[in-house]
């Protein structure tokens, strides 16, 4: 397998699906992008199942050297593995989404999305910096374009909001790769990962690529272009958008600031944990008050983002795989959520929460499904939310206890906005006599919650599975940290047992097998 | 196979057939297959438990599957069954049994019946997964599917708004309690380096007097981890602060109840002490908060009992003041009184509950006690159920002799109390004896209004109801000779029908255990000799306690049986000798009864402190902060300066020399005088 480039045909067979769109009609349109999509879930299925893990620590190698020390550099570990096994997951589920619901552009539209599945493989499979930036910058046009055209009413300033705030970053962080790759000599990837920056330039470059980074995240107070963009956006676009996009900047944190400028991580982790702490506060308390579906998920959204940036800077093994797993998990359980507004949507063509109601009784599978991907976000255990959840704050525990108690305010109030939300829409009279003439999920809708379904279960029992790729590239990461990782607010010293040993050890502040 | 895994998994299987069979499966399979699962795991559980009361069991760990390994942390998905184990598998089990056969009765009208078994039997799963939990996340898995099922079985007749509400409320009110349960596993791995119960409790007693900081602050190791996961069991016991989502939990299905917020799900917070009981051992300060809470509880929710005039309002308060007894009793060390009193409260309160499902089956949903009475020449065997019930609750009994369930149970908590010697231990005692004299009262006083004096039906609108529509659908035809206008009798010619047989035979089973439960198993729980036995160290069994609680003075082995006298004569007094004395004392007092009427006043309280600001903020967050300063100079901000730039812009392209040059000179400045400044590194 391993000369075979099986990550170029990845890339290259949405693109040729995209191609094909310019010369095809809208029922052929749908076919095409759904096989698309198909042989490229099929094509990651081989990927994961040849993924020797244990093995080397970046597989699926290819380089082919262009210009100027650009290369075409295509490579994987865990970390990227996981994340494109989610984006390749997704993507046949947004097809199906837009099925019905798309009826102007077809082509177009479903260009967009293949476009943007080739960007999204090609962000995480990127081992040369610049293939990786333009990647990263040119899925902003997809969406952009997904947003502006097939979007509502105010699709026009929520694209252009969308652009502005993810470009303003962007910029600041190419001028920090060019700077970089003049420092280092290379725009490989790997390589830079090994690289120590001199410490004073390392903060210079954590912050320009945390203007990127917490942009795309969203962290507070750079999130409020996700709440508009989410209600105009298509509900594929909506699943996309909080399923794979949001997963970027994680991915961008845990791929460059962390293990390219560790230091320069310590020194700002405490920036991180403030805006993380308001972020899980805030956005979660607005999203109590939402009186719009969608952009109450949105809201939630930051909140989990929150969960994952305190994580990733808890800077041991558990914070960092927490993360990992909160990006999975939030990469189903919203693209779910959103995809179950959008059935609703597709059915009374209102947001609005009080247009609904009482749907357990005439909708008792679409409440099933509700409930479940409900529970998933609020955590419960069993679910893959809770996995995720419960390691990134076990993980930022043993850096602060203080940041883990704010953080874990978002478990009850979690709990709050989403069964508020689960109670207005499916509890209660049917008090609207459209919202209860509306017919239960049909097999296509049902096939697709199903599918998301069970993942979500599957990582709340046996997240082994989606653990056991990324241990060693977490246990690498978190070994480069060791020598920036600050000391922990708990400061454990051992009693006196008798009052004659008045000796008092130190015991180690965490626990052995975080280092 | 061993048959822990039947015990556990038959009940989820049972959940997920009947769950997604619903409609299509029909009724009667779905609560065929689930009573069946419920009974099988039942048959299967009592050996167990029989095999440790005779001593011949050891503790074992079936295990099942990895769960999550993430560096040093790991924990799998396994079954323990030790003694304490045992304990809870035959009361869940068995009162899960009865509840799914009462509920064929109760529920059979209900169009959502294999819904409501579905649920029934992933409660009894989630409860098993957390009583037989190997580690503290498995516990806590258990502890949130208890809540799950929990809030989905309050909101069963979700079309009513107050059933929602209450499921939210009690869902979002446990997960208080869960954070502080979340924080103390974490502290827990911090300090232990693992999350595995034997391994804890194996190094706990070796921490005590280490200190560690939370919150800025520096504490005592074991305290601060022992309380923050005391108050996930706050939560989940309903104890004071966090309690007050337990009565309106009452809004779900009363077999509910009986399961879910009397016998078992409730108790879980007493459960984990006890399991957790050598790291509690570790921290005094921990079991002082302990006995605190739960005397403040017993207090508190007795006083509030006695006020109120639903049914199963009472029984509620009366919970969670039994609760508040199981925690004093672990405070002050008495583990085995803690779970023995769970034992036998799972019985009777149960019983309680059933009863009073069975009365207001009766009663056409009235629940309100007003506009009951009499009503023990109708319902006789519900009548002779809730008796027994109720001679267990309030401790009936003569030393030595023979007595009721509650009798060996909550005498042997207050005992152990007392022979304690603390300051503390004394103080939950003296709490203890007036929370009793006050059970008994209420206790009373729901069975002299309930079952005697003069029938009070006609006022109440579920009674008139009852009455209207039999007559509209039979009455037309016939002659008025049966008319309802001729009763003044204050039956408004309604007739009260004893249940069915499938929650009768419930109810007997129940009364068996509320009259022998204490009897037949109090040396294993409590003997100060054979408790050890039993236990094995599955809780840490205090034998010396066990033993100065045999040796306290005769007026405390005689004080509670003294107070429950004199409640049951209160209660005789106004509401059979002299009906005008509770409405005289109650205006005599009338602030106090307010008070105590109005809970007092918990909810408006929160609702003042928590729920209101909560919305308020997020307004604020979102009008103000998001929309107002984060847009307005944010993008929208840009959006203007854009604007104003390339108007700006426009004027300066004017095609005069001297704006270019000047242009070109201010940027030559700026450029010279960055490279002066040093180089950007």
């Amino acid at each position: 397998m391993s000369s075979f480039p099986i990550l170029s045909l990845m890339l290259a067979v949405p693109l040729a699906g995209a191609v094909a769109f310019l010369f095809s009609d809208a029922p052929r349109a749908r076919t095409i992008a759904l096989a698309a999509t198909l042989v490229d879930l099929a094509l990651g299925g081989m990927l994961w199942a040849n993924y020797d893990i244990g093995g080397a620590q970046w597989q699926f190698v290819e380089k082919v050297p262009l210009f100027a020390g650009f290369s075409w550099a295509l490579g994987i570990d865990g970390i990227a593995l996981v994340l494109i096994m989610l984006s390749v997951f997704l993507m046949p589920v947004c097809i199906g989404a837009s099925w019905r619901s798309i009826e102007k552009r077809v082509g177009e539209y479903m260009a967009a999305f293949l476009l943007m599945e080739t960007l999204m493989i090609g962000v995480f499979a990127a081992q040369d910096l610049y293939l990786f930036y333009i990647m990263f910058e040119a899925g902003l046009i997809p969406m952009y374009l997904i947003i502006g055209i097939w979007g509502g009413a105010d699709r026009i300033y929520a694209a252009y909001k969308f652009f502005l705030y993810t470009l303003l970053g962007s910029v600041l962080m190419l001028i920090a790769m060019l700077w970089m790759v003049h420092e280092a000599g290379t725009t490989d990837i790997p390589t830079l990962m090994a690289y120590d920056f001199p410490i004073e330039a390392q903060k210079w470059l954590w912050l320009a690529f945390f203007a990127s980074f917490a942009v795309k995240m969203p962290m507070w107070p750079v999130h409020t272009w996700l709440p508009d963009a989410h209600v105009q956006a298509p509900t594929a676009g909506s699943v996309i958008l909080a399923g794979v996009l949001l997963k970027m900047g994680g991915y961008g944190f845990i791929r460059f600031s962390l293990p390219m400028f560790p230091d320069a991580s310590a020194n700002y982790a405490w920036l991180i944990y403030t805006l993380s702490m308001v972020a899980v506060v805030a956005t979660s308390l607005i999203a109590l008050v939402q009186t719009d579906m969608k952009k109450l998920i949105a809201y939630s959204s930051v909140a989990h983002m929150a969960i994952v940036t305190i994580g990733l800077f808890a800077f041991n093994v558990q914070g960092l795989e927490g993360s990992m797993i909160v990006m999975l998990s939030h990469g189903l359980v919203s693209g779910a959520l959103f995809l179950c507004v959008g059935i609703i949507y597709d059915r009374l063509h209102t947001r609005e929460i009080d247009r609904y109601g009482g749907l357990s009784i005439n909708m008792p599978k679409y409440a099933l499904f509700f409930m479940l991907f409900t529970m998933a976000s609020v955590g419960l255990p069993g679910t893959s939310g809770f996995v995720g959840e419960f390691l990134s704050l076990a993980g930022i525990y043993q850096m602060s206890s203080w940041v883990a108690l704010v953080g874990g305010t978002g478990v009850i109030l979690g709990a709050a906005y989403m069964l508020f939300l689960y109670g207005r829409v499916a509890f209660g009279e049917q008090k609207n006599a459209d919202a209860a003439a509306m017919p239960d999920l049909d097999l296509r809708e049902l096939a697709m919650v199903v599918a998301l379904a069970l993942p979500v279960l599957w990582m709340g029992v046996y997240p082994e599975s989606f653990l056991a790729p990324m241990r060693a590239d977490i246990a690498a990461l978190d070994a480069r940290l060791a020598r920036a990782r600050p000391a922990g607010d708990a400061q454990l010293t051992a009693g006196k047992p008798k009052p004659a040993a008045a000796d008092h050890a130190t015991l180690e502040s965490a626990p052995e097998g975080a280092h | 196979m061993n048959p822990i895994l039947f015990i556990v998994f038959l009940p989820l299987l049972a959940a997920i057939v009947a769950g997604l069979g619903n409609k299509t499966l029909g009724a009667p399979i779905a609560k065929s297959i689930t009573t069946g699962a419920l009974f099988a795991s039942c048959l299967l559980s009592w050996p167990i438990f029989l095999a440790f009361v005779s001593g011949h069991a050891e503790a074992h760990v079936e295990p099942v599957l990895h769960w999550v390994r993430s560096g040093s942390m790991t924990f799998d998905w396994a079954l323990r069954v030790d003694a304490l184990t045992a304990v809870m598998l035959v009361v869940i089990t068995t009162v899960s049994a009865l509840v799914h056969l009462y509920s064929w009765g109760y529920m059979a009208e209900d169009p959502d019946q294999p819904r409501f078994f579905a649920y029934l039997s992933l409660f009894t799963f989630a409860m098993l997964m957390l009583v037989t939990a190997d580690n503290l996340v498995q516990m806590f898995f258990g502890w949130e599917g208890v809540g799950l099922a929990s809030y989905l079985l309050i909101g069963f007749w979700f079309r009513k708004p107050s059933a929602s509400a209450a499921a939210i409320k009690a869902f979002v009110v446990n997960r208080v309690g869960d954070l502080g349960f979340m924080l103390g596993i974490f502290g827990t791995y911090l300090v232990f380096g693992t999350v595995s119960i034997p391994e804890i409790l194996a190094r706990a007693p070796g921490m005590a007097g280490s200190t560690i900081h939370f919150l800025g602050h520096g504490w005592d190791t074991m305290t601060i981890l022992c309380v923050l996961l005391f108050i996930g069991a706050m939560g989940k016991s309903a104890q004071l602060g966090l309690h007050t989502w337990l009565p309106d939990a009452m809004e779900g299905p009363t077999p509910v109840s009986a399961l879910i917020h009397a016998a078992t799900m409730v108790t879980a917070g007493v459960f984990m002490v006890c399991r957790l009981s050598p790291m509690f051992e570790a921290s005094p300060a921990a079991l002082g908060f302990v006995t605190f809470v739960g005397a403040a509880t017993c207090f508190f929710a007795a006083t509030v009992g006695t006020t109120q005039w639903d049914i199963k309002r009472v029984i509620a308060y009366s919970t969670c003041s039994q609760l508040g007894y199981m925690f004093f009793a672990a405070g002050v060390g008495a583990y085995g009184s803690a779970m023995f009193h769970l034992f036998t409260h799972a019985f009777f309160k149960a019983l309680l509950f059933l009863g009073a499902g069975s009365v207001i089956h009766a009663m056409h949903h009235e629940q309100d006690m007003r506009f009951y009475g009499n009503l023990r020449k109708h319902i006789p065997l519900t009548y002779w159920a809730m008796m027994m019930g109720t001679l267990a609750i309030t401790g009936v009994g003569i030393v030595d002799v023979f007595g009721f369930a509650g009798f060996y149970s909550k005498d042997s908590i207050l005992e152990a109390a007392y022979a304690r010697g603390t300051e503390l231990g004394t103080f939950a005692f003296f709490i203890g004896i007036t929370a009793a004299l006050l059970t008994s009262f209420y206790s009373w006083r729901l069975v002299f209004l309930t079952f005697y004096g003069k029938p009070r039906w006609s006022q109440s609108e579920h009674i008139q109801h009852a009455v209207h529509d039999a007559h509209g659908d039979h009455g037309h035809g016939r002659d008025d000779a049966h008319d309802h206008h001729g009763h003044d009798d204050g039956t408004a010619g309604y007739h009260p029908h004893e249940s069915p047989l499938n929650m009768l035979v419930p109810l007997g089973v129940l009364s068996l255990g509320a009259v022998f439960a204490g009897f037949v198993f109090h040396n294993a729980f409590i003997g100060a000799e054979t408790g050890g036995e039993f236990w094995k160290g599955a809780v840490a069994f205090n034998e010396h306690l066990m033993h100065a609680a045999h040796l306290v003075p005769t007026w405390v082995k005689w004080a509670p049986f003294a107070v429950m006298i004199t409640g049951l004569f209160i209660a005789w007094y106004g509401y059979i000798r002299n009906t005008s004395f509770p409405a005289k004392v109650a205006s005599e007092f009338g602030v106090l009864y307010k008070f105590l009427y109005n809970k007092w006043y918990f909810d408006e309280l929160y609702d003042f402190l928590f729920v209101r600001p909560a919305f308020w903020i997020g307004k604020v967050f979102w009008k103000q902060g998001d929309v107002g300063i984060i847009d307005r100079f944010g993008p929208n901000g840009a959006a203007w300066v854009v604007e104003q730039g390339t108007r700006a812009a426009k004027n300066v392209q004017s095609g005069y020399l001297y704006s270019y040059a000047l242009v070109m000179l201010v940027g030559l400045v700026a450029a010279v005088s960055w490279v002066m400044s040093g180089h950007w590194q």
